[in-house]
């Protein structure tokens, strides 16, 4: 059994999909579902502990023998990126059913359930895998079940932000597809730590420069990196608010993931940043999407556009520690990746349950929402504090990271844009907190009340893992920087 | 008692913060919460007195909380400076209580269980932030201040409280995260260590450059001490009651900045390593300024809040002034500074306040003949001004004697005149008012013949007011600081002991 785990975490939410179909009632469907995602999540925190342990796990599927046959390889990173994704869907999917009920018809109920059962496997299984090939494959059933997700949103623009979505991450998949077949092409295997030794040999040719541009453009496209990041504010806003709670927290975390994958492990540190020089175009555009997006989301009205736009700018500040290409640059992004889970997740499901109450979203809506649903308006401060970076909180941990790597390398600065970029953060976090605590409630509306436990219990889990994560730091650090080193090749 | 010092300095931080929880239980009962309140004051004074003997027995106390990143601990110390400055605010938490209760109760503020709340949070903050023993520490606690006192600033809810409370966390945040938080990541990076140290942690082949750079943005990062062109704060937290404004606006926000100042330069730069700098004298001219121009600004307004409020920023100059001349009697002067001023400038608050709520004034203008209403009041205004001028008998003459002293010292005779100057200024904007409140007709100093004239008829016509003082808990917390700033004219030995012994380390 313990030998089959890395293939066990992928398969579980992939067979209880169809499942669900048989069961046929929301309230069981949801149960069976919560348990699939919950045992994902089990595992891969015994994943974890074993690769901290014992080091990296390879699994062959079917048997078949690693370059030829498809291999799951689990090291510390994506270890550590199994445990984010499935700990935020269990978390998340606990909300699930409540909050459904106002947001989608009650026919749908159990198709939501398959599709995100399915876009969880797609995700773990391009976590999991080692296999480029097989990367395209989750990504795709992530994907087509998120397209389907979103679309389910109540408004119409749902539909339109779904379509938009499908285009630029359709586009985003072929690139990446494209990539892998011209690496294919050179070197004849697709195994990841196959391709990454016989990769170097012809890394000098024209065909592997432009599969590392398709492979790079597109996995941008999916992380929503600035400029490509269109796709996102309207597909998170417009998304039904669990759907936008567990893929803000989670997806645009598994395409970090990818571009870390292919960059480090598979081109090779040297190629990626000597011969191309990813390191000034990264961290520039970087840089710019922090201020872009932070800017933009400052002027948003509706409060999920505004959170979406913040994501955008909190991708920025992975992809300059990444750009950095050091162990501490490259321990902030993963650290970061942890953290901002922990701090979107948290701070989307409170406004799930807002959504819950008062039915829209837009910022006029929050006011005197302080008085009337003090512990979610209480959970969306302290979410917004850890944006912000104040001590004693996530998000203070990988800003210091940050902040070292960037001082380390002499980037002085990029490190005072960096901290300026947090006072942004300021600027639209506080805007919620005046509508909310400083503005009398509308006259025409009825009171409302503090959102059901369902919400409570999951947002205030999430919120305290934000606070208890940013005082014993024991275990994100250990593993980001475990997971760092193991990527630069320094053995412990 | 029978507690060991280091179990009593965990209680002196947590105290106030398990506190909150009390208070909000009993929320709904004023009189059961009010009491609850000064039971935990009393019981923190003797908590920080408990600490101050051990330290005059010699002891070391120290205490280790937390790991949070490899190297950067949570934990605390016990040094002179900190001792000092816990003892002011934890016993003027006391006179302020006193104050708030009858303040609060007759101007019938709303939210008044928030109020008690974020107030303890706020004093438990200083505590953690005085007995820190090293800068990582400090920074929490720092950010813990600001974030507890906004909901504090902008207790009224109104739309002036909310834009209020738009540049004070503006300002705070923004110079902390980006400057302070700067500041101590490079000091880390530089020095690999963070830990309070006497003479400083940096080697002594340190880049003077770099250094030097670092000290200018500690200085700016340090919002709370509310150099220019980062004062813009202060004035705007006015809009608070003035039971915020007088402990945590005249006391402990603003003397957390200029402690967190003095606090790097002694521990973290050390003095010898602070003469040598390039930008020192620099910073000194800035600070210098920042006295002269608050000072002058203050003589222009009207607000009697907001004059005290530039007042304060005139003052913190003072002590980031004497904390970079480097020298011994400037350090001595400053740990004194932030006592008497805070006694001075508490008074005068303390009687802004009681005017505000018997007479319903706030402007200057307004207060013409109050003294006839107020006496004791504006004695104490007097008394207080007094201090804050530094002339005796009040305390505030000799902290000033000091940083003098210091400035002569270290040959800065520009910024020796610069103090002379924002004394005089001090005269000039303080003393007019208790001036005018006794003498309400006196318009002019020019001619003595009209002067006299209109004394008279003020007089005559001033005996038609009753005697109209503010609720009785908010005299006595006035009279008691009024009688603070004379004592420690008198009787200064045990407060310059402790300052002298911030060089030395334990006495």
């Amino acid at each position: 059994m313990i030998a089959h785990l890395p293939i066990l975490q992928v398969i579980i939410p992939l067979m209880a999909a169809p499942i669900c179909l048989m069961l046929k009632r929301a309230q069981l469907v949801w149960l069976f579902s919560l348990i699939a995602s919950g045992l994902a999540f089990a595992i891969s925190i015994l994943l974890l502990q074993q690769v901290m342990t014992s080091g990296v796990i390879s699994y062959e599927l079917g048997g078949w023998q690693a370059p030829w046959g498809i291999e799951y390889r689990i090291d510390k990173l994506n270890a550590f990126l199994l445990l984010i994704v499935s700990g935020i869907s269990t978390v998340v999917l606990f909300a699930a059913q409540t909050s459904i009920e106002k947001e989608i018809p009650k026919n749908k109920h159990v198709y939501f359930y398959i599709l995100y059962l399915l876009s969880l496997t797609g995700m773990l299984g391009i976590v999991a895998t080692g296999d480029a090939f097989n990367v395209f494959v989750f990504l795709e059933i992530s994907s087509l079940s998120a397209y389907a997700l979103i679309a389910m949103g109540k408004n119409r623009q749902a539909l339109w932000a779904s379509y938009q979505y499908l285009i630029m991450g359709t586009i985003g998949a072929t690139f990446i597809l494209i990539g892998i077949g011209l690496i294919y092409q050179m070197t004849g295997t697709l195994n990841m730590y196959d391709l990454s030794q016989r990769l170097p040999e012809v890394a000098q040719t024209r065909t592997v420069f432009a599969a590392f541009a398709f492979v790079i453009v597109g996995v941008c496209l999916k992380l929503a990196m600035f400029p490509l990041h269109l796709w996102l504010p309207n597909a998170y806003a417009y998304a039904p608010s669990i759907v936008t709670a567990f893929f803000a927290a989670t997806a645009t975390k598994v395409a970090v993931y990818l571009l870390i994958r292919f960059t480090f492990s598979v081109f090779g540190l040297s190629f990626s940043f000597t011969t191309v020089p990813l390191q000034t175009l990264f961290m520039a555009l970087g840089l710019i999407g922090i201020f872009a997006a932070s800017t933009s989301a400052i002027y948003q009205r509706n409060v999920k556009h505004l959170f979406a736009y913040s994501s955008i700018a909190q991708i920025g500040y992975m992809i300059v520690g990444f750009s950095l290409s050091t162990v501490t640059g490259l321990t902030a992004t993963l650290l970061h990746l942890f953290n901002h889970a922990l701090m979107k997740g948290a701070i989307f499901l409170a406004l799930a349950a807002v959504i819950y109450r008062v039915g829209n979203i837009e910022l006029n809506n929050l006011r005197g929402l302080g008085r009337q649903m003090p512990l979610t308006m209480a959970a969306i401060v302290i979410g917004g504090l850890s944006l912000i970076g104040v001590p004693l909180t996530v998000g203070f941990v990988s800003k210091w990271y940050l902040l070292m790597a960037l001082i380390e390398q002499g980037w002085w600065p990029v490190a005072v844009l960096i901290l300026l970029g947090s006072m942004l953060a300021v600027v639209y976090v506080w805007r919620i907190v005046e509508a909310a605590y400083f503005k009398a409630p509308l006259d025409n509306s009825s009171p409302v009340k503090e959102a059901p436990m369902s919400f409570l219990i999951p947002i205030w889990t999430l919120i305290i893992a934000n606070i208890y994560f940013g005082i014993d730091t024991r275990l994100s650090v250990q593993v980001a920087e475990a997971a760092a080193q193991s990527l630069f090749g320094v053995s412990l | 008692m029978s507690l060991s010092l280091e179990v009593i300095l965990q209680l002196a931080i947590l105290l106030p913060l398990v506190s909150t929880f009390v208070i909000v239980a009993t929320g709904k009962s004023p009189n059961l919460r009010e009491s609850v309140t000064i039971t935990t004051c009393v019981l923190l004074i003797f908590l920080v007195v408990n600490l101050y003997q051990g330290l005059s027995a010699g002891k070391s106390i120290s205490v280790f909380w937390w790991e949070l990143l490899p190297g950067l601990t949570i934990s605390f110390d016990i040094e002179p400076l900190g001792m000092l400055f816990a003892l002011i605010a934890s016993f003027l938490w006391l006179v302020t209580t006193c104050y708030a209760i009858g303040y609060m109760r007759s101007h019938q503020e709303k939210n008044q269980t928030r109020f008690y709340v974020c107030f303890a949070v706020a004093i438990g903050a200083v505590m953690g932030l005085a007995f820190s023993a090293n800068l990582f520490t400090l920074f929490i606690f720092y950010e813990v201040l600001t974030l507890s006192t906004y909901p504090l600033v902008t207790h009224a809810g109104t739309e002036k409280a909310k834009k209020g409370g738009r540049t004070y966390l503006g300002i705070l945040l923004t110079t902390s995260i980006v400057f302070f938080l700067l500041a101590i990541v490079s000091t880390w990076f530089v020095a690999g260590t963070l830990d309070f140290k006497i003479g400083g942690i940096f080697a002594d082949d340190v880049d003077k450059v770099i250094a030097g750079t670092l000290l200018a943005l500690f200085i700016f990062g340090i919002g709370k001490a509310a150099i220019m062109p980062f004062h813009r704060w202060l004035p705007a937290a006015m809009v608070a009651p003035t039971p915020v404004s007088s402990l945590l606006h005249a006391v402990a926000v603003v003397k957390a900045g200029v402690f967190t100042v003095l606090k790097v330069c002694v521990f973290i730069f050390g003095l010898d390593l602070l003469a040598v700098l390039p930008t020192t004298q620099f910073l000194l001219y800035l600070a210098g300024a920042s006295v002269l121009l608050a000072s002058l600004i203050a003589m222009r307004q009207d607000n009697l809040k907001a004059r005290l409020a530039y007042s304060t920023v005139s003052q913190l100059g003072y002590v980031t002034i004497g904390a970079l001349l480097a020298t011994s009697s400037g350090v001595i002067g400053s740990s004194m500074h932030i006592a008497m001023h805070a006694f001075g400038k508490i008074t005068l608050f303390f009687c802004a306040g009681a005017i505000l709520v018997t007479l319903h004034k706030s402007k200057i203008s307004d207060m013409r003949g109050i003294g006839r209403q107020m006496p004791l009041t504006m004695i104490a205004f007097f008394i207080a001004s007094l201090s804050i001028i530094g002339v005796p008998p009040t305390g505030g003459t000799w902290s000033k004697w000091y940083l003098m002293m210091g400035t002569i010292e270290t040959e800065q005779f520009v910024l020796m005149v610069i103090l002379m100057l924002s004394s005089l200024l001090n005269i000039a904007y303080l003393l007019p008012i208790p001036f005018h409140a006794f003498f309400p007709n006196l318009i002019s100093f020019k001619t003595s013949n009209t002067s006299l004239d209109t004394t008279e008829i003020s007089e005559n016509k001033a005996s038609s007011f009753d005697i109209k003082e503010a609720p009785l808990p908010s005299l006595i917390a006035i009279v008691v600081t009024t009688l603070g700033c004379l004592t420690l004219f008198i009787y200064p030995q045990p407060l310059f002991e402790l300052a002298s012994a911030v060089l030395t380390g334990r006495e």
